[in-house]
C-alpha cells in the first residue's frame, strides 16, 4: 500500500465539510481531484492525519454567470472548464491556459480549486487568477473571506489559507467588450510543468491601451503579476516597442530559480519571449486596434 | 475511518464489489482485489499513464484515485476493449502499424487513445502527438502509435 494511513470522510454538505476541517486540527488536508495531492501520498511526502474528501459536496462543483464576473465552483474539473462554451465567451485567459494543464486525463480529474489552492509556482490556474485580479471566495465555520489574488498566492505551495478555511469558489471577472486574451507556455515536452508561462489581456479603445494585465507562472515563488509591464502598454498604441518595453519589464520583475530543468537566466529569457507571444496574440484578438 | 470499507463499481459492464482501505489506490483495487491485471502500474504518480482507465466514460489515472472514490461508478479497463476473440478496431491498428514493443504502456496508450478521439473531433497529427504525450512508451519512438491513433480517428469510430 503506498500511501499512509489516514482517517477518510467524504462529506456530502458543504457545512458538513468545514465542521470536520475545523474539528480535525492541522494536520488534516482536504481531498479534491487528486492530482497532486495523491502522487505525494503515495511518495509519502504528505502524511495527513484526515484526508477530506470534498468531491461528493455537490454545491462546491459549477460555472456560474453572475454578470459581471463568472464564478466557477472549486470542485469544477478543469476538462468542464476546457469544454464550456461559456468559459470560453466570459474568460477566454483561462479556457485557453487549461489546455496547457497537464494532460486531458489529468484535466479530467484535476480541479480549479485544487490548482489554486494548492498553488504550484508552475501552475496555469494561479496565473491567470493574478493576472484577472480574481477574488478567492474561502469559508470556515467562522466564516467567509473574499481574498484577491495579490493577497492570496503568498509562496511556494503556500496561500492566505487559514488551516481551518477552504476555498469554495473563485470568481474571475469577464472580459470586457474590445479586449483580448492569450496564453502562451513552453515546457519541455507537451504536458510537461511549465518553464515559463505567460497570461496577457489586453484592452484597447480608441487605438490605445485601455487596460493590460500581464502575469507569469515558472518564473517565482508565486504567479507574478507584473506592473511594470502593464504600465509599458497603458495608453500606447500597443505597437511592437511598447510590447518590447513590456517584455523587457517582464524579464527584469522575473524571479526564477535554477533548477534541473532550466536555469534562472533562461527562465528569465523564456519569460519575455512568453510575454511577446501572448501579447502579439492578445493585441490580435482585441477589437478597436489602431 | 481507516477499516476497510465495501466498494461496488461496475467495470467492463459488470458489477464487482470488494473491501478497500480508504488509502488503497484504485489501480491496485483493480489488480489486487478484482484480479484485472491488463491495467499496468508504472510510475504510481502520475506520469507515464500505464494505469490509464475510463472512470463513467472519460480518461483518468487509475493511480491518482482512492478505490473508495470509484465507488458506484462505471470504469472501463483494457480487459473490455476486445469482444472475445475479436480484437477491438484500435487493438487491431496498434497491430498493423507495430505501435506496441514491450506492450507495458499500451493499456494506457489504447485507453488514453479512444477519450482523446471522442474528446476532439477531427484531430490533426500535432493533437495526436500532443494527445499521446500523455503516456509514457520507452521502446516505439510514438511513430507507430500516431499512425494507428490517426487511422482510427480518420475511421469516424468514436
Amino acid at each position: 500500500m503506498k500511501p499512509p494511513r489516514f482517517d477518510y470522510h467524504a462529506p456530502e454538505s458543504l457545512d458538513e465539510a468545514l465542521d470536520l476541517l475545523a474539528d480535525s486540527g492541522p494536520d488534516a488536508r482536504i481531498l479534491a481531484g487528486g492530482q497532486s495531492l495523491v502522487p505525494a501520498l503515495n511518495f509519502r511526502l504528505a502524511r495527513p492525519s484526515v484526508l477530506i474528501d470534498i468531491n461528493g459536496v455537490a454545491e462546491l462543483a459549477g460555472i456560474e454567470d453572475a454578470g459581471e464576473r463568472l464564478v466557477i465552483g472549486a470542485t469544477t474539473r478543469q476538462r468542464a472548464i476546457e469544454t464550456s462554451e461559456t468559459v470560453a465567451r466570459r474568460v477566454p485567459l483561462l479556457h485557453e491556459a487549461t489546455r496547457y494543464v497537464a494532460h486531458l486525463p489529468i484535466r479530467t480529474r484535476g480541479t480549479l480549486g485544487g490548482s489554486v489552492a494548492n498553488a504550484d509556482p508552475a501552475a496555469e490556474d494561479p496565473a491567470v487568477a493574478a493576472a484577472l485580479e480574481a477574488t478567492m471566495v474561502c469559508r470556515s465555520r467562522r466564516g467567509e473571506r473574499r481574498i484577491a489574488a495579490a493577497g492570496f498566492f503568498i509562496d511556494v505551495l503556500t496561500t492566505a489559507l487559514e488551516p481551518d478555511e477552504m476555498l469554495i469558489a473563485v470568481e474571475f471577472p469577464g472580459i470586457p467588450d474590445g479586449a483580448g486574451a492569450a496564453f502562451a507556455e513552453i515546457s519541455r515536452r507537451d504536458g510537461d510543468f511549465a518553464l515559463a508561462g505567460v497570461a496577457a489581456q489586453i484592452a484597447i479603445s480608441n487605438g490605445r491601451v485601455a487596460d493590460a494585465r500581464i502575469a507569469a507562472c515558472g518564473v517565482g515563488p508565486a504567479p507574478l503579476r507584473f506592473r511594470d509591464a502593464e504600465d509599458a502598454l497603458l495608453d500606447s498604441a500597443c505597437g511592437p516597442e511598447a510590447i518590447e518595453a513590456a517584455c523587457d519589464a517582464v524579464a527584469a520583475s522575473s524571479d526564477p530559480h535554477d533548477d534541473v530543468h532550466a536555469s534562472a537566466a533562461y527562465r528569465r529569457q523564456l519569460a519575455a519571449a512568453m510575454a511577446r507571444r501572448a501579447l502579439n496574440g492578445a493585441r490580435a484578438r482585441a477589437g478597436g486596434a489602431a | 475511518m481507516t477499516a476497510k470499507r465495501s466498494v461496488t463499481v461496475t467495470v467492463n459492464g459488470e458489477t464487482r464489489t470488494g473491501e478497500a482501505e480508504p488509502r488503497m489506490l484504485l489501480s491496485d483495487f483493480l489488480r489486487d482485489t478484482l484480479g484485472l491485471t491488463g491495467t499496468h502500474v508504472g510510475c504510481e504518480h502520475g506520469i507515464c499513464g500505464a494505469c490509464t482507465v475510463h472512470v463513467d466514460g472519460e480518461a483518468a489515472r487509475s493511480c491518482l484515485m482512492l478505490a473508495v472514490q470509484a465507488d458506484g461508478a462505471e470504469i472501463e479497463t483494457v480487459e473490455g476493449l476486445a469482444d472475445g476473440e475479436t480484437l477491438h478496431r484500435l487493438q487491431q491498428l496498434f497491430s498493423k502499424h507495430r505501435a506496441l514493443q514491450c506492450g507495458f504502456c499500451t493499456p494506457g496508450m489504447l485507453m488514453t487513445a479512444l477519450d482523446l478521439v471522442r474528446h476532439r473531433p477531427n484531430l490533426t497529427e500535432a493533437e495526436i502527438r500532443s494527445g499521446m504525450a500523455a503516456v509514457l512508451c520507452r521502446c516505439t519512438g510514438y511513430e507507430g502509435i500516431v499512425h494507428a491513433v490517426a487511422e482510427y480517428a480518420s475511421g469516424g469510430e468514436r
